[in-house]
């Protein structure tokens, strides 16, 4: 051993007589033992961590040349703020690329946010007794759609400020207590300076703290239980007698760090060719309207949230209003959410994983997945009479694959369950590959039949 | 003192009573806090009338006021158009105005001082976006039946030209309806916010 490891080596024994250092990286890195059958699903854990860290050190870097300022420069309809964006843009250095990054960061979020939830959904992965781990993540889904919606007011462009002028409006819409709460939120009587300037505060220290306490105690809880995994065993059920390790674990370092690098290296592809050719992506992660500066007299002609809200906006829109007040939608979209978290109890079924399951739940789930790729679609597009009965149809959908749950996950046949994991065969992953084609082929043909 | 006993009602009254006389400490800190959120004077300050000229305001226009940041419409509608809006009625969720928000002086037909000068908050009552003025007959998009009206490009909610909303939309109530008043030389001056 040279002299320097020798000192290195003191300087660690110092440390660790003082704080947990070791035992830490131990307990939740180098020895903390994961399935060995992790497929691709589950790069999208380590990926949403990765854009939480590209969003906070960009958002840093925007909050030194952004103003929240919606008063008018004189002589002009525009905004501080909206100018404050545009220089960001055009005249600092490096602007536009710090900008870019956050404004895909935000999209690629719920790009694997959604992926995240998904692969939790079909391998069970919020059965008992991860019930917590998966309460935690929905908190966290729903802290990410606040921390979204306020960032999205920040640029002070027309979607931002229409958008945040329906939202603070389904505030208002609560009988009784509404329309003083929305003025609460608000802090004026319309969406204005004051509105901009909590939101800022909001947006940028108070939610994102909030945001990853959340974060810790979603990991916290996964590492006390241990993960999930494509086969959902347990795999604590069967440990080396003489090192009580799981038979089917292996550590998280170096085994998934290496394959996670891999995740992010094929990640950060796409990122970049987001961010350096086409950062609008057509107008869904930044849209076409925000790039003019918002005019409270005048609602652009089209308005629809960005791509990743329009599931629940379509819930929203699909509910009449009835008895003289329009909070139903409103309930309905809050329920679309809420009901997530509560999967672990509606869900009887005795195995985790779809690949035991029976055929009803398939046939739930495939149902499910077209409600909701379908609602997102309508979402975005203008409504006309027969989206809206859509929107009806896909709607009761997405309930009844929460609500039906208990009756059809009880009825179903399952298959039995491995008592270790199973390698992923190929005929599964083409399997998954043709289904995946499908989906996109059938969004498609959805898109340009309604 | 170790061989004392433990008098652990004495110890939950305390307990109680420091974890109420805390809480009692942290609402009264929350206060201004919360009290922060609401508007400030300034902003309640803000709600002055605001006074327009419509002697220039041809038939079948519109035009945009600002009022407390909100747009306020100003219509003058055809004589056409005020016969049209009775044969809306048995489209519409509140024909006659009885739960919708309007000044008494304006619960009729028109929903209007006068019948041709109709003025409203442009703010649909769904969720707060400005509805798209809509005077054709009968557009390809709104149906053969339209008799001229509002769309609300975010929701897909429709009114009148009374402002009345049609039944089968989001929008629960009717467009509420300012108070104001005509002044000046053959009422040529309008004043929004006021009507006394």
């Amino acid at each position: 051993m040279s002299k320097l490891q020798n000192v290195g080596q003191q300087v660690l024994d110092w440390v660790d007589d003082r704080f947990p250092l070791t035992a830490t990286w131990k307990a939740h890195v180098s020895e903390y033992y994961a399935p060995k059958n992790f497929n691709f699903w589950y790069f999208f854990g380590s990926l949403a961590l990765l854009v939480l860290v590209i969003q906070i050190v960009t958002g840093i870097f925007l909050t030194m040349n952004y103003k929240p300022d919606g008063s008018l420069i004189p002589g002009t309809n525009v905004s501080v703020a909206f100018a404050s964006v545009e220089y960001i843009m055009r005249d600092v250095a490096g602007g536009w690329i710090i900008r870019y990054m956050h404004s895909t960061g935000a999209s690629m979020f719920f790009v694997v946010v959604y992926l995240h939830m998904f692969r939790g959904l079909i391998y069970g992965s919020y059965q008992k007794p991860r019930e917590l781990v998966w309460v935690f993540g929905t908190l966290v889904f729903l802290i990410l759609m606040a921390e979204a919606f306020l960032g999205y007011l920040l640029p002070w462009g027309q979607m931002s400020f229409w958008g945040a002028q329906v939202i603070v409006n389904l505030f208002a819409s609560i009988p009784v207590i509404g329309p003083d709460l929305s003025v609460f939120i608000r802090g004026d009587f319309v969406v204005s300076d004051a509105t901009l300037n909590r939101f800022f505060a909001l947006h940028v220290i108070a939610v994102p703290l909030v945001l990853l306490a959340l974060v810790v105690a979603h990991l916290v809880a996964l590492h006390e239980v241990g993960s999930n995994n494509p086969d959902g065993v347990e795999i604590k059920k069967l440990k080396d007698p003489k090192t009580g390790i799981p038979l089917d674990g292996i550590p998280f370092h170096p085994y998934y760090t290496v394959k996670d690098i891999l995740g992010v290296a094929v990640f950060l592809v796409v990122f970049s060719l987001v961010v350096f050719f086409f950062p609008n992506v057509f107008g869904y992660f930044l849209e076409d309207n925000n790039f003019i500066p918002a005019d409270p007299l005048k609602t652009p002609p089209h308005i629809a949230p960005v791509w990743y809200f329009t599931p629940f906006y379509a819930i929203l829109r699909a509910v009449p209003s009835f008895l003289g007040t329009q909070v139903w939608g409103v309930l309905a979209m809050g329920a679309a959410v809420v009901v997530i978290a509560f999967l672990p109890w509606l869900d009887r079924s005795p195995v985790k994983s779809i690949r035991y399951r029976g055929p009803i739940y398939k046939s739930a789930l495939v149902l499910f997945i077209i409600a909701f790729i379908g609602l997102g679609i309508l979402g975005a597009l203008p409504p006309t009479d027969i989206r809206t009965v859509v929107s009806q149809i896909l709607s009761v959908v997405y309930f009844a694959f929460f609500f039906g749950m208990p009756w059809y996950s009880k009825l179903d046949k399952t298959l039995p369950v491995p008592e270790r994991v199973t390698d992923s065969t190929l005929g599964r992953q083409m399997r998954f590959l043709a289904l995946f084609a499908l989906t996109l082929v059938l969004s498609a043909v959805f898109a340009w039949v309604i | 003192m170790s061989d004392q006993q433990v008098d652990n009602s004495k110890r939950r009254f305390l307990l109680v009573a420091a974890s109420g006389a805390g809480a009692v400490a942290v609402a009264g800190v929350a206060t201004p806090f919360i009290a922060s959120f609401f508007p400030s004077e300034r902003a309640k300050a803000a709600g002055a009338p605001a006074e327009v000229n419509i002697s220039k305001l041809e038939p079948g226009q519109k035009i945009d006021v600002e009022w407390r940041g909100k747009p306020v419409w100003v219509v003058k509608r055809t004589p056409e158009m005020v016969a049209n809006l009775p044969k809306n009625d048995p489209k519409l969720v509140d024909p006659k105005s009885e739960s919708s928000d309007q000044p008494s002086y304006c619960q009729n037909e028109g929903r209007s001082r006068k019948p041709d000068i109709w003025v409203a908050v442009g703010v649909c009552t769904h969720l707060g976006c400005s509805p798209t003025f809509r005077p054709e007959l009968a557009p390809a998009d709104l149906g053969p039946e339209w008799l001229g009206g509002f769309y609300c490009p975010c929701h897909g909610s429709k009114f009148d030209l009374a402002g009345r909303v049609f039944s089968g939309v989001p929008a629960p109530t009717n467009l509420v309806i300012p108070p104001h008043k005509f002044f000046g030389d053959a009422d040529s001056m309008l004043l929004i916010g006021e009507d006394q």
